[in-house]
């Protein structure tokens, strides 16, 4: 997959020994000011077009949000909420939904097979379909509900961030066709600074909890938002509050893993050794050494 | 022929031999499959199943066979697995069990209280696995349920699988270690001795001995 330096794996799933760590690449991140956003899909086109993702022509569920969930072949989505505001006013809240590239990946993390979802030196996380098993499990460790599994082939699919194109140095698909500049990227360095004016902005325009989505419960995004109400995600269509790997999920890739493989191979070995002690139950040796008085006299 | 000392005594039909030997069957490919999903130092024996996609595939089938095989078996033998008052005594004297001191335990039925519990702690496990497995089972049934229940059966279902292995180990063990167990199994008789000296109230009962 990476013969590219860009595209360096550091981290890789179902793999206990560290990835290569040795060279320096820059994090990257995408930044969606949702303040700017007029909802107008674009970046849902670009993605198809780009990807070669023609997802089937749904219904309408009577929302704008079409297609109504993300899925194997629709890796982003617009979200839309009329949120009422306290005094009344009604918002229209509209989040671009997709892949989030958390630094620390509960999807890499549940995942049993080897190599099936990487992440990049950069930041990106990525998965590889060719080692995808189809077992789900990395939709039960994302904490923000992305992955699909298409009915076809059984392989899950996400956002790549467009790995590819950043690769070569460009932005991805959706950056390169928002039309009003909602989405932009770069280093996450820059990202940071970059919502720092936009804050500072929002807040003078009255505002007063704007902020940067950048969770730190998954040791932070390189998909990141800007929200005029950062201080309640949630009202973003259910963006969460917080999130972070499942406790559960940790339990069962982190403790019980080694633990489980330890109590079964000292449950063996004891009974070796048990073998080894004290020897067999036998009741017709006990009968022959009863008939042989002799050779009951040495040990057994 | 019960009663002739020169027979060898049937401890399990031919039907419940047959029965024990799908569920073992089934339960060695669903423990090598599952065992591969579950560690990746393990993932190698997914190719024992034709590679990974094949594994996750071929597992939830292996474990519907085991548990419909494995609740034909529990209804024959549920009841001779009852927990007794005498029970109690021979756990108590666990060392004298381990150290082959036997002749200092209190009688024993058909099963002693170390089989009933590794019985039960397999009905146990077998129970949370299949109701964890469903949960879980994908392309059909995990979309159904809530992703916090999804979570809670992945995990619950590798704690009883845990405890389901290490069990079996134990049951496999006890099979080597007591010498002409494994031919009540395979063949379905035991000697008038190993009754005698393993299975005595057992014995008894059987032949009025």
């Amino acid at each position: 997959m990476s013969s590219l330096q860009s595209l360096d794996i550091t981290r890789r799933s179902a793999t206990t020994t560290p990835s290569p760590q040795v060279r320096n690449t820059v994090d990257v991140a995408k930044l969606i000011d949702v303040s700017k956003c007029i909802g107008c899909k674009a970046c849902q086109v670009a993605c198809s077009e780009w990807n070669d993702l023609r997802d089937e022509i749904g219904f309408n569920v009577g929302v704008y949000d079409n297609p109504a969930d993300l899925t194997a072949k629709s890796w982003t989505v617009m979200r839309f909420t009329e949120y009422v505001e306290q005094d009344g006013r009604l918002e229209w809240l509209i989040r671009k939904d997709g892949c989030m590239h958390c630094a620390d990946p509960g999807c890499l993390k549940a995942c049993p097979a080897p190599g099936a979802i990487v992440q990049y030196s950069n930041g990106i996380v990525d998965f590889v379909e060719e080692h995808c098993i189809g077992c789900g499990s990395c939709i039960t460790g994302c904490p923000f509900n992305i992955p699909r599994i298409d009915k076809k082939d059984n392989k899950a699919y996400k956002c790549t961030l467009c790995s590819d194109r950043v690769a070569v140095g460009l932005e991805p698909a959706c950056v390169k066709t928002c039309p009003t500049g909602a989405i932009t990227f770069g280093s996450k360095e820059d990202m940071h600074v970059h919502a720092a004016e936009r804050i500072v902005d929002l807040k003078e325009r009255g505002y007063k909890t704007a902020g940067l989505y950048d969770p730190p419960g998954v040791g932070g995004t390189h998909v990141m938002y800007v929200l005029k109400h950062a201080d309640k995600p949630e009202i973003y269509h259910g963006l969460p509050n917080d999130p972070s790997i499942s406790p559960l999920v940790s339990v069962w890739k982190g403790a019980l893993k080694p633990l489980a493989l330890l109590a079964m191979g000292f449950t063996a070995l004891f009974g070796f050794f048990h073998y080894v002690k004290v020897g067999p139950n036998d009741a017709d040796a006990d009968a022959a050494d009863e008939t042989h008085p002799d050779s009951s006299a040495g040990p057994r | 022929m019960e009663h002739d000392p020169r027979f060898p005594i049937q401890r399990y039909t031919d039907s419940e031999r047959i029965n024990h030997w799908i569920v073992a069957i089934s339960f060695m490919l669903a423990a090598l499959s599952g065992l591969a999903l579950f560690h990746p130092a393990l993932f190698w024996l997914s190719n024992l199943f034709g590679g990974g996609p094949w594994t996750r595939i071929l597992h939830p089938f292996i474990g519907c066979v085991m548990a419909a095989a494995f609740l034909s078996m529990a209804l024959r033998f549920w009841h001779v697995n009852r927990l007794q008052a005498r029970d109690k005594q021979w756990l108590r004297q666990w060392r004298d069990v381990v150290g082959n001191r036997e002749d200092k335990l209190p009688e024993v039925g058909k099963y002693n209280a170390g089989q009933k519990l590794i019985f039960w702690l397999m009905v146990i496990c077998m129970v949370v696995l299949f109701v964890t497995g469903i949960l879980f089972w994908r392309p059909w049934f995990a979309d159904s349920f809530p992703i916090w229940v999804v979570r809670a059966a992945t995990v619950l279902h590798a704690a009883a699988a845990t405890f389901m292995i290490i069990g079996i180990i134990v049951h496999i063990y006890a099979a080597i270690w007591v010498k002409g167990s494994v031919r009540a199994m395979t063949r379905g008789t035991v000697s008038r001795r190993w009754a005698a000296k393993h299975h005595r109230a057992w014995l008894r009962e059987k032949t009025g001995q």
